[in-house]
């Protein structure tokens, strides 16, 4: 059967070439980077590459960059450590309310511990409003975290106006750049961050590595004692083959960026395009054109549920995602199409696909030939779809 | 995460429709997550002749619906009765925690076709 990957939002394929150069850090050149000796010393080498490579892909010092386990613990690191270090300055902290859950839960914590938070909604197309952060700003206000771009639907946040007016307001501003890295540029000096966060497994490198900017200056407090490394922001023996493979896939994607994201982009409006042609009742969630990633196709499919949606294409080899209350742990439905204004039945259908450096138009297609199918079947057996009919045929 | 049996029954559902006039009509609707199960039967004397179900819902919720129709079809209505939302469950071979919600609905809706039955019986009577 053909498989199609299509949720390269989630995670994606780690690239052949950054695989194997980690390997050699594995079972070769496995010293510890803190060690005086050869074996140590070669390993600090390559270490100190990657954070070169990291820091030149986002236009960074590299003795900006501090290395994580990944997305989540940067973002964790950013607001935990930004919060204790200026409390005496201020407790309001801003955020948006189409977060990834590694921003929220952590400004949640906060809000539960003597801080005090303002959630900004965003528009039907999950997109903030500029006007809307000048307002939340007050005196106090010492952090403001906003994502570049979303990953459940793919909007990109006006990162760059909303720095500049965090500078003149003396706010430390952080980013997530989780799904927006590799995908259109991302450089921390032309979007006015202060930190930024960035995860490897999302642009082919591997899982469990990331990095936290944080522009020469700012004051952050730890929150993982122990050893020293990296600068005592973050103790621990590094995750070397991890890091040096995050560093690899970054020069990778560098290099390969600007065609990949035209080749992309052309494939997205080509799936987007064919779902509303060929299925009724479809609604596309999240912007369209330049304000979208080039690799995010989300729709709702009315009248059918979401997870029903994913195991009938799963079986027909296709993996995608939903924001369907029935996909959740919680049994809610995503907090990002909610906090859109989406009702919760238009949630429930709602489908992600997507797209990465491996997928063609041909699987474009594959899906443009399953899909139909699917709906179709699914539909017949809704309880919804018939009453909209019979409601329709009454009128 | 989903055991053969269910992944069969929500792939190939059985009894799938609605019955013109039926007998008895049950609709619930999931309170945990939002789905929508309904059920028709057609009853003769004591005994459910058929019975047809939509879903809107998940694979377990399309997986209980299927199966909670074939445990009742040719069955008494106080059969009908007895048959629990564990025992939907567990017909399937099990389902993962977070979705034994789902098969409530089931066995909930069976019940409330069940009861719109003896309604509608009340009412003929006058
Ligand atoms: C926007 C965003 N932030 C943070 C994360 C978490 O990154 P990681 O998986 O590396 O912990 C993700 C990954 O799903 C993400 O999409
Ligand atoms: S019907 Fe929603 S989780 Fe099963």
């Amino acid at each position: 059967m053909r498989r199609v990957y299509l949720d390269h939002s989630a995670t994606t394929p780690v690239d052949p070439e950054v695989a194997s150069l980690m390997m050699t850090y594995y079972t070769e050149k496995y010293g510890n980077p803190s060690s005086i000796h050869s074996f140590g010393q070669e390993a600090r080498e390559a270490l100190e590459k990657a954070r070169e490579q990291v820091a030149g892909f986002i236009g960074a010092q590299p003795a900006e960059i501090t290395f994580t386990s990944g997305g989540t613990e940067a973002d964790n690191l950013a607001i935990l450590g930004a919060a204790e270090a200026y409390k005496d300055k201020g407790k309001h902290l801003i955020t948006t309310a189409v977060e990834h859950h590694a921003i929220l839960e952590t400004f949640e914590f906060l809000a539960k511990n003597g801080y005090e938070l303002t959630v900004l909604p965003v528009d039907e197309e999950g997109l903030l409003s500029v006007d809307g952060v000048q307002r939340a700003i007050r005196p106090d206000t010492i952090l403001l975290s906003v994502m570049h771009a979303n990953n459940e639907v793919g909007a990109i946040q006006p990162v760059a106006e909303i720095g500049r007016l965090a500078r003149e307001k003396g706010v430390i501003f952080h980013v997530d750049a989780v799904q927006s890295l590799g995908k259109i540029p991302v450089n921390v000096n032309d979007l006015n961050v202060d930190m930024l966060t960035v995860s490897s497994h999302k642009i082919y490198g591997p899982k469990g590595v990331g990095a936290l900017y944080v522009r020469k200056g700012i004051r952050l407090v730890p929150r993982v004692y122990g050893g020293g490394q990296e600068k005592k922001r973050r103790s621990g023996t590094e995750n070397t083959p991890g890091i040096i493979g995050f560093g690899k896939a970054c020069e990778l994607a560098q290099a390969r960026m600007a065609d990949e994201a035209a080749k992309l982009t052309g494939l997205r409006d080509r799936l987007m395009d064919g779902i509303l042609e060929r299925i009724d009742f479809v609604k596309v969630n999240g912007p369209r054109g330049a304000k979208r990633l080039p690799n995010n196709v989300n729709v709702s499919v009315q009248y059918v549920e979401g997870e029903s949606l994913l195991l009938s294409l799963d079986m027909v080899g296709i993996a995608a995602s939903s924001g369907s209350a029935c996909t959740s742990g919680s049994l809610d439905p995503s907090h990002v199409l909610l906090a859109m204004g989406m009702p919760h039945e238009i949630a429930h259908g709602s489908l992600r696909f997507s797209l990465g450096r491996q997928n063609t138009e041909e699987d474009v297609d594959y899906v443009l030939e399953q899909l139909p199918k699917i709906v179709e079947r699914l539909r017949r057996m809704s309880p919804l779809f018939d009453q909209m009919q019979r409601e329709a045929g009454a009128k | 995460m989903y055991t053969e049996k269910v992944m069969d029954h929500f792939t190939n559902p059985r009894n799938v429709g609605e019955i013109p006039d039926a007998d008895g009509v049950g609709e619930v609707g999931n309170p945990k997550c939002g789905d929508i199960m309904r059920i028709y039967l057609d009853i003769e004397g004591d005994t459910i002749k058929d019975v047809k179900f939509k879903t809107f819902g998940c694979g377990a919720a399309v997986a209980t619906s299927s199966m909670v129709t074939e445990m009742v079809k040719g069955k008494t209505i106080t059969e009908a009765l007895d048959i629990s939302n564990a025992a939907v469950a567990e017909a399937l071979g099990g389902l993962p925690p977070n979705k034994l919600h789902c098969s409530n609905l089931a066995a909930d809706a069976l019940h409330a076709a069940i009861k719109d039955y003896y309604d509608k019986q009340e009412k003929a009577k006058g």
